[in-house]
């Protein structure tokens, strides 16, 4: 598991109160009942602790994000793209 | 128990110094959003909003009261001079203690308390400003109207984020109806364009990167807009003594609290305040022709309070009505919205014309009533209500309809 996984399970598991056991890159999103505050928490606390920009917008009627995973990727990619610019 | 009437308008908007241009403004559907100079945005990812343009307060207020005025008050001082011009009140002699003022604000004077927390983290000095706090208070607006024109009786704000207005108005409703006073000064105000209060609102995720389409298919939130609306409300009987033009009734007024989300809506909270203001006007769902939304242009809102009209109307009534959102013209005035909104809803009522909803692209299958896309329409309003619903789940909504005598 990479450094970024296991971060992005722990701010996930501290901000939602979902058990660290449920979050694989698998688990999806709707089923750990997270709720809309909780998301904009977690969001912030990615933000903080990889120091990037999440362009987040609550509005957005379609789902970006569906697992864990492509939570995962998205931020590895905002990392990616911080230390190359 | 009192009727109330509206005898004076006043407002100081993004949409207009002044009613006859903001009303030209809504009826037009001329959306005043738009990238925000009166601040720097390099700093924010939103940036746009509705601003005032062409304000110049040195030209508008002697510099000793200047001093004094944080810009939430600013505002409120202009739209209650129009207003009380237009009523043709004095409040000389007993009058002035037997008239309220209650002056809805969401968040008080942001600019001065950004400037203050400025000076000391981020420039390292010792002290503030001896008018900081006079400033920054949420009242200040309240005091600053009270003293402009001599208000004497009940006065104070009311705060309850995006429905401070609605709930100002609603208060000063219940007091000239009860007869505790036979005139009222009332509306609100919101200056909350500085940077560190843009940073908040960037934080919640619901700021629009377009801008505020209402309704529509794929809006992307709200966009923040500063202004102040007052009205004159008084006792039929003092206005109909005293000669006054009266522009319509306000017949009701409801209240509620959701109780579940401190920012989602909640469909019934919603609808027992609609519910509520009907009710105490001793009206029936089909007889409101229109109904000026809360319409923030979220994803969340506006899908909420279309299953919430339903709700408190009827499928039957909610279709046969026509709903518009200011919001689209002239963004959310947070604390200011209300008092703006039901300028709108009376001019609605005053001219039988329908305000569009603007920047309306494509229908949303979620929303589905009239709202009026883009373009006025002619219709003869014969009751009508004004929503606010906030966050933190406190909903207001006032009833106003025609007075024909």
């Amino acid at each position: 598991m990479s450094s970024v996984e296991s971060d992005v399970y722990d701010i996930i598991a501290e901000k939602s109160a979902v058990d660290r056991s449920k979050l694989l890159r698998d688990a999806k999103l709707a089923d750990l009942e997270i709720e809309s505050l909780d998301i904009v928490e977690i969001i912030f606390a990615v933000e903080e602790k990889f120091d990037v920009h999440v362009p987040y917008n609550a509005n957005d009627q379609e789902l970006e994000f569906e697992t864990v995973g492509d939570v995962i990727d998205a931020v590895q990619k905002l990392i990616d793209e911080r230390t190359s610019a | 128990m009192n009727r109330v009437v509206i005898t004076g308008l006043g407002v100081f908007s993004a949409a207009g110094k002044a009613v006859p241009e903001f009303w030209q403004t809504v009826r037009d559907g001329r959306s005043v959003i738009g990238p925000l100079t009166i601040i720097d945005t390099s700093q924010l990812h939103v940036k746009i909003g509705a601003e005032i343009k062409g304000f110049e307060p040195k030209e508008n207020f002697p510099a000793k009261q200047l001093g004094l005025l944080d810009r939430f008050s600013q505002l409120a001082v202009m739209a209650s001079r129009e207003a009380i011009r237009d009523a043709g009140v004095s409040f000389e002699g007993e009058a002035g203690e037997q008239s309220a003022c209650l002056i809805g604000s969401g968040v008080g004077g942001q600019q001065t308390l950004d400037e203050s927390y400025y000076r000391i983290y981020a420039e390292g000095r010792k002290n503030v400003h001896p008018f900081t706090i006079p400033r920054l208070m949420l009242n200040a607006a309240c005091s600053h109207v009270c003293m402009e024109h001599g208000v004497k009786g009940p006065a104070f704000a009311v705060a309850s984020a995006c429905s401070s207005s609605t709930h100002a108005i609603g208060l000063a409703f219940h007091m000239v109806r009860s007869g505790m006073v036979h005139t009222a000064v009332t509306g609100g105000t919101e200056a909350c364009i500085a940077l560190g209060t843009m940073k908040g609102w960037e934080a919640i995720r619901v700021m629009a990167s377009d801008t505020c389409r209402p309704f529509s298919k794929g809006r992307t939130g709200m966009a923040l807009g500063e202004g102040s609306a007052v009205v004159v409300l008084e006792s039929l009987e003092r206005a109909k003594a005293r000669g006054a033009r009266i522009y319509a009734e306000i017949c009701g007024f409801g209240m509620s609290s959701d109780a579940m989300d401190i920012t989602l809506p909640d469909v019934n909270g919603a609808a027992r305040a609609m519910t509520g203001a009907l009710k105490d006007a001793g009206l029936n769902p089909e007889d409101i022709d229109y109904v000026n939304a809360h319409g923030t242009g979220t994803a969340a809102n506006d899908v909420t309070e279309t299953r919430a009209l339903r709700m408190a109307l009827g499928n039957e009534a909610a279709e046969k009505l026509a709903v518009s959102s200011s919001k689209s013209v002239f963004g959310h005035a947070l604390g200011g919205a209300g008092a703006l909104e039901l300028i709108v809803t009376v001019l609605a009522i005053r001219d039988k014309v329908l305000p569009p909803t603007a920047n309306f692209t494509e229908r949303d299958p979620a929303c589905d009533l009239d709202y009026v896309p883009n373009e006025a329409r002619e219709r003869k309003i014969r009751a009508a209500i004004s929503n606010s619903f906030a966050f933190g789940g406190l909903n207001a909504v006032l009833a106003v309809k025609r007075f024909d005598g």
